[in-house]
Formats: structure tokens, C-alpha cells, sequence
């Protein structure tokens, strides 16, 4: 069985309907980029799967063993209060709190794990700092390292590099293949940057007028590819 | 000088000792739950709770009960518990809900009394609610071991929850994302929170119950800028606070909660001014 699937899924707020009857799976080491034009239904999609939002009809499974506990997210958004007191590290530790289950306080490993994410993502200097008082796109890696933390099957991302500068969104991506290569860690990412996703996706879901599910190069022959960015992905 | 001295020699009293411990140890408590409280938007949980706890003190005294607490404990923290979990999804947010469920048990619960109780003393009833039924001076031995072990409970579940707490605080649909059973970790505050509010509340008044949640909790945030750091700061604080407000107190014969009220405003000032000053020396 899939990791994940969607069967029938309806999606949708107080009755009124986003997202009409979409199917499709996900297998483990799958990297999967959603695509598609503001507000068509993204970020909804990916609270549904998460379990954060009910579907107005249809199911999302898991398969695989997957559990909850071995999923990472990165919200779009995250609505955290200004006057939160909170520094990175304790930020990015609370990415490793699903492992913990009932246990008290953090394992030397889980600490670790934490650290070395802090130093891939070159918070090190910020480490002892507030996050209300980093810019947006330091808070946006924050955020990222804690969804490292929090992976051990499946990761989702929800415009990852929204807001990062060029040389932390090609290390981004570079992240992101690795794990997916060599840990084996099914990504599913939303994303506006068609080159990247061309590069790196295995499979392309695109919902909006038109949908599509299908492998990469399903899509660059179908006509989604030129709805969504004309003149297609120019590769 | 030996005004003072004499003044000193109360401590020899048991009764003093007990108010003594007792208001160190409810500071404690609520000044640590204070942090999430205050940080989820329900700063004002205090106060609605415990007016929710007169609420269903008026219905024990309606249904002729002679011992309301485990009534008066299941209706609070079943409305603790609504207020909490509903949280981020709810559509009335926090701070509304507690509003409406606060002044809603505050008139239905006079409502009660007036029609069903004839006793002359209603305005007394009312009044001790807010300023603390029992005295925090005339406590029996039997109130301080229920404040002593229950205390000893609340801060024991807040460390070893510590994390979760946090996680859950911070950003509650991340942790249930992940699989972090933020429901559970949620109903969890609930229950402590209204435990310690209606101990509280009969000991030392809704009005005192408020205030010891909030200020040591706003004040150490003016300072402290990791959740760690709020934490413990607001706990010494509060313990400081609370313990100087008594001692004025029995020094000055002022009223004890509004004296400990008055000394939390005014460490709240103090704290202020350091964070001002922090931030423009930077
Ligand atoms: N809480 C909500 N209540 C009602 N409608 C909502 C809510 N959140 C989103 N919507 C609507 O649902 C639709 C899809 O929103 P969603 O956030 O999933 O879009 P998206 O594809 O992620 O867009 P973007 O590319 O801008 O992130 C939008 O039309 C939006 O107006
Ligand atoms: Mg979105």
C-alpha cells in the first residue's frame, strides 16, 4: 500500500467547495511538488493530509506504518504571537517533541539532532536569540530547522523558500535532495518555482482550473504545464 | 525599631505561618501556569473560572448540598476544559469566551442566590468571592497539607510536562501536526489550572487569583526573552512578591491579597523599566 492516499477528497470551508473529487498517492521516497495558482487550495490540501482540517467528503490514509510522530511540516504561515518569549534553540528542539512521547525532557541525541540542524541551516549565531526579533527570512529557516527535526519518513513543506535569499534557497534545495536521495524521505512540497520543482520532483500535482497528477515528465508533455506558467518550464 | 521587632514576633504564630506558606505556594503554582496562560490569550482565565466556581457555588447552595467542593471542582474544570480545548479552532476566540462564560456565571449564579437563597448576608457571599472566602489568615492545618500536596502535584505535572507545554504554546497545530497529542497536553492545563483556581479562589479570593497569574508572567516577559527564562523568573518573582505583600501586610495591617496585588504592580514597573533600558542600551 501507498504511504499516502487520497481518495475522493472534497475540500472546502463552511460548505463551499475548493477542491472537487482529488485522488492520488504518494509512495515512500516519493518527491512530490504541488503546484498551482494563489488560492487555489494548496495549503488547505496539505492541512487535510496533516489531520489539522476536516475534508468535507472523501479519506486521507496512511500506509506504510506511517505514523504521525514521523512527519515534519513547515506551515505557510505561522501565526505566532510578537510578544512570544521564545529563543531558536528552544524553538528548534520543539521539533523533536513527537519523539518524545510521555518521556520527560530531551535526550542527549534529540539535542544533538537539533544542533547539528541549527548549524546546517547557519542559525548558530542566532542561536541564544529571540525569534520575534530576527527578520523574516531567519525565522522562516527557524522554522525549517524545527521541521527537520521533527522528519524521520515524510516531510511537508508549504513554500519553503518564500523569503529566503538565493544562496539559502539553493541550500534549501539542496537540503531537501538529500534527504529525499539519501535518507529516503518522502517529500511533499508546495511551490511556486516550477525550475525547481522540475529539477528535483519526482511526481507533480497540480490543482486549479486544470488538475494534474502524474510523474514529472507526464506533466511536461500535458497542458498544465503551460496553464500554470506560460511558455511551459523551458527545459 | 522595636515596634518592628514586636511586630516580627506574629511570625511565632501558627496561623501566620500557615498564610505564609500557603501564599508562597499558590504563588508558585499560578505564577507558572500564568506563562502558557497568559501566552494562549486566556490571562483572564483566573477570573472567569472562578466566577464560574460562584456560579456553581450558587447551585450547590440551590440544590441545599453541604459540601459543594466536588460539585464546584467538576463544573470548573469542565469549563475549563471547554474554554482550553476549543482553543485555536474555536469561533469565539480566548479572550471573548472567557468574557462571556465569566460574567455569564457571575449573573446566573446572583440570579440563583436571589431567588433561592434567603440568607441576609448576600452581598457577604458575593464580596468573599472576590476577596477570598476563608481568610488567608484563619486557615486550618487540615487547608494547608490540601494546598501543600496539591501544590507539590501542579508543579511536579509542570516540569515534567515542561516541553510538551511549550510545544503546545507555541504553536499548537505544528505539534499536532506531528503527531504530538496536543489535546491531551491541552486538557492537561485545563485541569490544573481550575484545580489551583478553585483552591485558590477559597483561599485567597478571585481578585488576588487574577492578579498572580498575570503579573509575574507580564513582568518577567518584559525582561526575559526565552520561555525558560519567563518561567523561572516569573516563579522567584512571584515568591518574592507574594512574600513581601504578606509581610507588609501583618507589619501594616493592610489587606493581604490587595497588598500582594499592589507589590506585584509594582515589581511589573520595575521590570519595565529594565526592559526599556536593556532595549535602549543595546
Ligand atoms: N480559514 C478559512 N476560512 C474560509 N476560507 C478559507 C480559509 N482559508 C482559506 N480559505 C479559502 O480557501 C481557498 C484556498 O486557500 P489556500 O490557503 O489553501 O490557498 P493556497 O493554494 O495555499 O494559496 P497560496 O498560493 O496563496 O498559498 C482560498 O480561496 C481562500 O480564500
Ligand atoms: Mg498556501
Amino acid at each position: 500500500m501507498a504511504q499516502l492516499t487520497c481518495q475522493n477528497l472534497c475540500l472546502g470551508y463552511d460548505g463551499r467547495e475548493i477542491i472537487h473529487d482529488l485522488s492520488f498517492q504518494v509512495e515512500a521516497g516519493n518527491y512530490l511538488c504541488i503546484l498551482g495558482e494563489n488560492g487555489s487550495g494548496k495549503s488547505t490540501l496539505m492541512r487535510t493530509i496533516l489531520g489539522l482540517q476536516a475534508p468535507l467528503s472523501g479519506k486521507v490514509l496512511t500506509g506504510d506504518g506511517l505514523l504521525p510522530q514521523e512527519i515534519g511540516y513547515l506551515p505557510q504561515q505561522t501565526l505566532v504571537q510578537r510578544d512570544f518569549p521564545a529563543s531558536v534553540w528552544e524553538i528548534v528542539l520543539s521539533g523533536c517533541q513527537n519523539r518524545q512521547g510521555f518521556r520527560p525532557f530531551y535526550s542527549r541525541d534529540e539535542k544533538e539532532q537539533a544542533r547539528a540542524m541549527i548549524d546546517k541551516l547557519e542559525l548558530t549565531p542566532l542561536m541564544k536569540r529571540c525569534y520575534r526579533e530576527l527578520s523574516g527570512g531567519q525565522q522562516q529557516r527557524v522554522l525549517l530547522a524545527r521541521a527537520l527535526c521533527a522528519t524521520r519518513k515524510m516531510l511537508l513543506l508549504d513554500e519553503p523558500v518564500s523569503g529566503l535569499d538565493p544562496k539559502v534557497t539553493q541550500e534549501m534545495y539542496a537540503i531537501i535532495r538529500k534527504l529525499n536521495r539519501e535518507e529516503g524521505i518522502t517529500i511533499l512540497m508546495i511551490s511556486h518555482d516550477l525550475h525547481a520543482a522540475v529539477e528535483d520532483a519526482t511526481h507533480i500535482l497540480h490543482i486549479g482550473h486544470t488538475v494534474f497528477f502524474g510523474t514529472k515528465e507526464e506533466y511536461l508533455k500535458s497542458d498544465a504545464v503551460l496553464a500554470f506558467a506560460p511558455g511551459g518550464a523551458d527545459k | 525599631m522595636s515596634e518592628f521587632l514586636s511586630k516580627l514576633e506574629y511570625l511565632q504564630f501558627p496561623f501566620v505561618r500557615y498564610a505564609l506558606i500557603v501564599g508562597v505556594l499558590i504563588a508558585l503554582c499560578s505564577s507558572l501556569l500564568g506563562v502558557p496562560l497568559v501566552l494562549k490569550r486566556f490571562s483572564f482565565i483566573g477570573d472567569g473560572l472562578s466566577h464560574v466556581a460562584f456560579g456553581a457555588m450558587a447551585i450547590a447552595a440551590v440544590l441545599g448540598l453541604t459540601n459543594d467542593m466536588p460539585l464546584i471542582l467538576v463544573i470548573t474544570i469542565a469549563s475549563a476544559i471547554l474554554l482550553l480545548r476549543t482553543g485555536q479552532n474555536a469561533k469565539i476566540k480566548g479572550d471573548a469566551a472567557v468574557a462571556m462564560i465569566s460574567v455569564g456565571a457571575l449573573a446566573i449564579g446572583y440570579l440563583l442566590m436571589n431567588l433561592f437563597n434567603h440568607s441576609s448576608n448576600l452581598s457577604g457571599d458575593v464580596c468573599s468571592t472576590l476577596f477570598g472566602s476563608t481568610s488567608i489568615l484563619t486557615l486550618t492545618k487540615g487547608e494547608v497539607w490540601l494546598c501543600l500536596i496539591l501544590s507539590v502535584l501542579v508543579v511536579a505535572v509542570f516540569v515534567l510536562f515542561y516541553d510538551k507545554i511549550f510545544a503546545v504554546t507555541f504553536d499548537e497545530s505544528f505539534a499536532r501536526a506531528t503527531g504530538t497529542k496536543a489535546g491531551l497536553y491541552n486538557l492537561l492545563i485545563a485541569i490544573i489550572t481550575a484545580v489551583i483556581i478553585v483552591l485558590a479562589m477559597n483561599l485567597v479570593g478571585s481578585l488576588l487569583i487574577s492578579a498572580l497569574v498575570i503579573f509575574p508572567a507580564l513582568s518577567a516577559m518584559r525582561v526575559f526573552k526565552s520561555f525558560r527564562g519567563v518561567v523561572i523568573c516569573s516563579a522567584v518573582l512571584s515568591v518574592l512578591c507574594s512574600l513581601v505583600g504578606m509581610l507588609i501586610s501583618i507589619l501594616a495591617g493592610t489587606p493581604v491579597g490587595s497588598t500582594i496585588v499592589a507589590v506585584d504592580i509594582a515589581a511589573f514597573g520595575v521590570f519595565s523599566l529594565i526592559g526599556f533600558l536593556k532595549g535602549n542600551l543595546k
